[in-house]
């Protein structure tokens, strides 16, 4: 892999808070070297902007491995970057090239409020956990591991639901900002489990509810989300949702 | 939108099959009859009625679909990446929606207010008497702008069907990995075939064609 | 003299001897008692979801947006639970032993039998929660072997085991939220206990949002805040994961122990450059097949496929011919770090080592020549072969090196280098998980108690879980039996009157300096001292010399700091500036602890003390104790012992030879 450094244009959002208007601001960033993530970009950015007394960008990152789903910046329109597969954290400035010009905006949709610049509020996906994503089962509740047997493949494809981090990508790739990618994975985990089973009716009903009330859009089946989401979630989840939802109602 | 998207793709499959006699040999007098089985059954009469009810619902519940779903970002994106992610129709439901409710005015405004409400020419075959609907497809179809814009309809059709079909099973839930594949290429093959033959229709008319098969309807 | 509270009776006995005995809240008096959690990784999130579902009324924070981003998320490899599932010889007591020798003999026995003893009931908790742990054709829970235990006992899901137990745990928490059990304070950090006779009875914490600076009182309050890897600037800690919560307990009264008890995990992507902002680990598990080489020839600017077999020194293979390439973490980035100060070191940056998967990769292929009965095929076709088998083992961690570094690891060899991964040593506490501070009481990885001088793979999720679920229900009801008269004190309090007022003065204070360095560079320049002489390697020298610069440093950050922004608004450089001036302080903490333990032990390498041939030399007679330091004032801390009494396992000299 050769390494080299480039000089790029950032277009990047800027917004003082929740209820500010926000507008794009133009930044030159020199000498960047393509071994960089694109979030350490931004680190260079920030340090020099700090330097000259300006405000450097707000934007959220925690792990910066790509497991957290801290990290969140739509990057020429795309959500974590033209990378697939991938959180924003792993992507590497050898993506581009010298001269390049990159916009960079925050995940836009009414249920994730923007916090300042490119941070938002993505509380709504809490809230939705909270209306039924989890089994009810208190500490000390539970029998032994073992005794709960798993057909393999029911397991896999709970891991497979489950392996989402909940960055809000789905959302934010959405023509209409729907949350059901995320909704339908945790729904998909905990309905293909035996663990799931009991609450399985009202945790579905619940969480479409909340999701509806904070104001997320809903499914035309475009499948950006799929195509966006950095852990692969598949829009078949969206199908068992929507299968589990109608067998919840005619109940 | 799905329960009643799939109805509606119920109802353009009859519509098709019923239609398509005037492709073959002896057209006339086939469509005629079928057209007449198809306004005088008293059944398909109430059917007619879901149908009406069946586009108004889609109609409405699509509108209302496209407005609460742009009202959720209030902030539209400077760059959109989405043609990078999902296809040009599968975002387009409402426009493409749009234009065929547009055909269907004209279409209806051609075709069934005559035959309810009078204007059209009688005709006879055997002991039954019928609107010769199929002079007036001749009629019509004999200007060039009516079967392009024909065509077009056609055309917004297909794409609506290419996402509205798999669509409807994903909506439903009746989607499963193992044969989703085989949801989505009879949904392709729908997509392309059904409108194709109406398209068809017009073309065939406006020149004259008709293919050296016979009777191909036994229903009626 | 410090008293561990350590249940009398056998060591088997001790923890059901202690559940029966312990005093109890009955349910009425429970929803009377407030108890604050701060943090709310896999510790924090089963202490909330625990409490709070035994009738507790919980308020937790984070400095997070939503508790699920928990550093605890990262844990690749698995957790530990002595079930012998496999019928292979496990059992509480080799878990227990385990843990004690792979600590160096530096953990406190009853602590580490306690875990051992409730780890199959995590395994059960997390199961029931329906944490998609892997599993076999008969749909039973799958096991693997880990770090260098002779028994598989690691249970796991995929490569995301802590993100799905940290899941697990935030859903039960989340459940809680909605039946207003636990009310949740996300993007809030916790800047100071409150402290009124004695003890513990609230904090300070501030909206990272608002800017604004809270009250909120507790009958308990518990530290689940992670580690403080991050005092090296470069480490496989999350950006935000700091020492702050625990620091402050720290100066308000609460012992820290063993600082200088630093985990360097051998397998993590070297640093590209100096624009690093953190270090990524690759699963220890890349070492089962890998074989870790450096050219014999000094300065080899020969790319790794140029070199040929002759010329390559498998040095772990060389030096501990017994373990090979699996010797335990600490062994194995100390000699990496040995053949990189030598000269040997590979890539542009020559601070890393290779790890070579074509061996495996040929292994492999040849397996599959045979189990499918091939014959005589290509040398090129048994690697294919081989690459599938690897791909299936390793995929994801192959995937996540080439887009870190852009190399492709199935056609050139990884460069890996030790970075630092886990802080064994943290705030002191009792057998209860009580600091020195009544009713302040700290899980997880931020207390000190059960990795010793260090921790075995797999291990950390384990205790996380174990303090959060099983053991500070039970621990923290017989301080609360107590305070059940104590009733709630209201915030206007003048204890915390003073405490917010000290909080707001030193954010005024670092605001106000408005120098010209960034937050960022003083962080940096912190690392280098600590990674330079209290990292791999630590000598008296070297350690006396950083405590110089750690102490310049620091007047030079009070006096020349520039931080953007307001008080009153969103400002994460106001956060980093506070976590760092902590950094600051701990690190010089560590130098002294370091430079008091005058020794080798697990984590803790001193150049002094090291037998001929290079190996950590531990004296038993002189360090067998638990450091405990006390803050007195700046630059000074009291050191108390605790010495360790082993009861049951007898201490012997590690040896991987």
């Amino acid at each position: 892999m050769q390494h080299y450094n480039m000089n790029l244009t950032l277009k990047v959002w800027r917004q003082k808070d929740k209820n500010a208007a926000g507008g794009f601001e133009t930044y030159q960033v020199k000498d960047i070297s393509s071994e960089m993530s694109f979030l350490e970009m931004f680190d260079v950015l920030n340090e020099r902007l700090i330097v000259e007394g300006k405000e450097p960008i707000a934007f959220d990152h925690d792990c910066r491995e790509g497991i957290c789903g801290m990290c969140s910046m739509v990057i020429d329109g795309r959500p974590h970057g033209p990378w697939e597969a991938n959180t924003t954290c792993q992507l590497h400035m050898r993506a581009y090239k010298d001269g390049d010009t990159i916009v960079v905006e925050p995940w836009r949709a009414n249920a994730f409020p923007v916090v300042k610049d490119l941070v938002v509020d993505r509380g709504s996906f809490d809230r939705i956990i909270q209306a039924g994503g989890f089994v009810s089962v208190n500490t000390g509740n539970a029998v032994d591991g073992n005794a709960i047997p798993i057909e393999k493949d029911n397991a896999d494809a709970a891991f497979a639901a489950a392996a989402c981090i909940g960055c809000g990508a789905c959302v934010a790739a959405c023509k209409n900002s729907s949350a059901m990618l995320f909704v339908s994975a945790k729904v998909s985990h905990l309905a293909l489990l035996p663990q799931g089973e009991p609450e399985r009716r009202q945790r579905v009903v619940n969480m479409i509810a909340q999701m509806d009330k904070e104001g997320f859009g809903s499914c035309t089946n475009t499948y950006s989300c799929e195509a966006e989401c950095p852990k692969e979630i598949s829009v078949t989840n969206i199908a068992r949702l929507n299968r589990e939802y109608l067998q919840a109602s005619l109940k | 939108m799905a329960f009643t998207g799939l109805f509606l793709i119920f109802f353009l499959l009859i519509h098709g099959y019923v239609n398509a006699n005037v492709l073959f040999e002896n057209g006339e007098e086939n469509f005629n009859r079928a057209a007449n089985f198809m306004s005088t059954n008293a059944l398909i009469r109430i059917m007619e009625i879901g149908l009406f009810a069946g586009f108004i619902i889609h109609i409405i519940q699509g509108y209302a679909l496209e407005r609460m779903n742009r009202a959720a970002r209030s902030n539209k994106y400077a760059v959109s990446g989405v043609s990078k992610t999902s296809t040009w129709y599968s975002r387009s439901m409402a426009i493409l929606g749009t234009l065929i409710l547009l055909f269907l005015v004209i279409h209806l405004a051609d075709f069934w207010v005559p035959s309810r409400f009078g204007g059209l020419e009688e005709v006879t075959y055997g002991s039954v008497e019928t609107h010769n609907l199929y002079a007036k497809m001749k009629e019509v179809f004999s200007k060039e702008w009516a079967v392009i814009v024909y065509v077009v309809g056609c055309f917004s059709l297909a794409w609506h069907l290419l996402h509205g079909f798999q669509s409807a099973f994903q909506t439903l839930g009746w989607k499963h990995k193992n044969y989703a594949g085989i949801i989505e290429g009879i949904g392709v093959g729908f997509s392309v075939i059904v409108p194709l033959i109406f398209a068809l229709m017009p073309i065939f008319m406006y020149f004259g064609w008709e293919l050296p098969i016979g009777n191909i309807t036994l229903l009626f | 003299m410090l008293d561990a509270k350590i249940p009398s009776g056998s060591l088997e006995s001790k923890w059901t001897d202690y559940k029966g005995h312990v005093r109890l809240v009955n349910p009425a008096n429970k929803r009377k008692i407030e108890v604050i959690i701060v943090g709310t990784g896999l510790a924090g999130a089963s202490a909330a979801a625990s409490l709070g579902e035994l009738g507790y009324k919980v308020k937790a924070f984070c400095f997070q947006d939503s508790p699920r981003r928990a550093h605890s998320i990262a844990a690749q490899g698995g957790i530990n639970a002595s079930k012998n599932y496999q019928n292979d010889g496990d059992s509480v007591f080799r878990l227990f032993y385990d843990t004690i020798k792979g600590g160096d003999y530096r953990a406190r026995e009853a602590n580490v039998h306690r875990l051992a003893e409730v780890s199959g009931a995590i395994i059960d908790q997390c199961v029931a929660q329906g944490v998609p742990f892997a599993r076999e054709y008969g749909g039973l829970l799958s096991n693997r072997s880990f770090g260098g235990t002779q028994v598989q006992r690691t249970f796991y899901a995929a490569g995301q085991t802590g993100q799905q137990l940290l899941i697990g745990a935030y859903q039960a928490l989340e459940r809680q939220v909605a039946l207003g059990n636990v009310t949740m304070h996300t993007r809030h950090e916790m800047l100071d206990v409150v402290m009124i006779d004695g003890k513990a009875r609230g904090i300070i914490a501030r909206d990272l949002v608002s800017g604004k600076l809270e009250r909120h009182f507790g009958h308990a309050v518990l530290l689940c805040t992670g580690g403080y890897g991050n005092v090296f600037y470069l480490s496989t800690n999350a950006m935000g994961s700091n020492v702050t919560a625990a620091w402050k307990a720290h100066k308000k009264g609460a012992y820290f122990s063993n600082p200088c008890f630093t985990q360097i995990h051998p397998t993590c992507i070297p640093v590209s450059g100096d624009h690093q902002s953190k270090l990524t680990l690759m699963s220890e598990s890349l070492r089962n097949d890998g074989r870790i080489w450096v050219p014999k020839k000094q300065h080899d600017d020969r790319k790794a496929n140029e070199i040929p077999e002759e010329e390559r020194d498998y040095y772990l293979e060389r030096r501990y011919p017994a373990f090979g390439n699996l010797v335990p973490r600490d062994v194995a980035s100390r000699a990496a770090k040995e053949r990189c100060d030598a000269g040997y070191g590979v890539g542009s940056s020559k601070q890393a080592v290779y790890l070579d998967y074509s061996d495996a990769i040929e292994r492999y292929g040849k397996a599959e020549v045979n189990k499918r009965n091939l014959g005589n095929i290509s040398h090129d076709e048994i690697m294919k072969l081989g690459k599938d088998v690897v791909k299936e083992k390793y995929g994801n961690l192959f995937d996540m090196y080439e887009k870190i570094t852009g190399e492709n690891p199935y056609e050139v060899p990884m460069r890996i280098y030790p970075a630092v991964h886990y802080t064994m040593g943290g705030l002191w506490v009792n057998y209860e998980l009580q600091t020195t501070i009544p009713g302040l009481y700290a899980l997880g990885e931020c207390n000190f108690s059960d990795h010793g001088a260090n921790r075995l793979g797999a291990s950390a999720l384990m205790q996380g879980l174990a303090d959060g679920y099983f053991v500070i229900p039970y621990t923290v009801g017989n301080y609360l039996a107590d305070e059940i008269s104590t009733g709630s004190v209201p915030t206007s309090h003048p204890a915390f009157e003073e405490t917010e007022k000290a909080v707001a003065d030193r954010i005024n204070t670092l605001k106000s300096i408005n120098g010209k360095q960034t937050v960022e560079s003083f962080h940096k320049r912190l690392g280098k001292i600590m990674w330079d002489k209290c990292g791999m390697a630590r000598s008296e020298e070297g350690l006396k010399q950083a405590i110089q610069q750690i102490r310049d440093l620091k007047k030079e950050f009070w006096s020349d700091v520039r931080i953007p922004g307001s008080i009153d608004e969103f400002n994460p450089e106001l956060d980093k500036a506070g976590r760092v001036a902590d950094f600051i302080e701990l690190g010089e903490l560590m130098c002294i602890d370091a430079l008091d333990r005058n020794e080798s032990c697990g984590g803790h390498f001193r150049e002094e003390y090291q037998t001929p041939d290079g190996e950590a030399l531990r004296d038993d007679a002189n360090y067998m104790y638990v450091s405990a330091w006390q803050y007195s004032k700046e630059h000074e801390w009291t050191l108390h012992k605790e010495s360790l009494d082993y009861e049951v396992v007898k201490p012997s000299q590690r040896s991987y030879k």
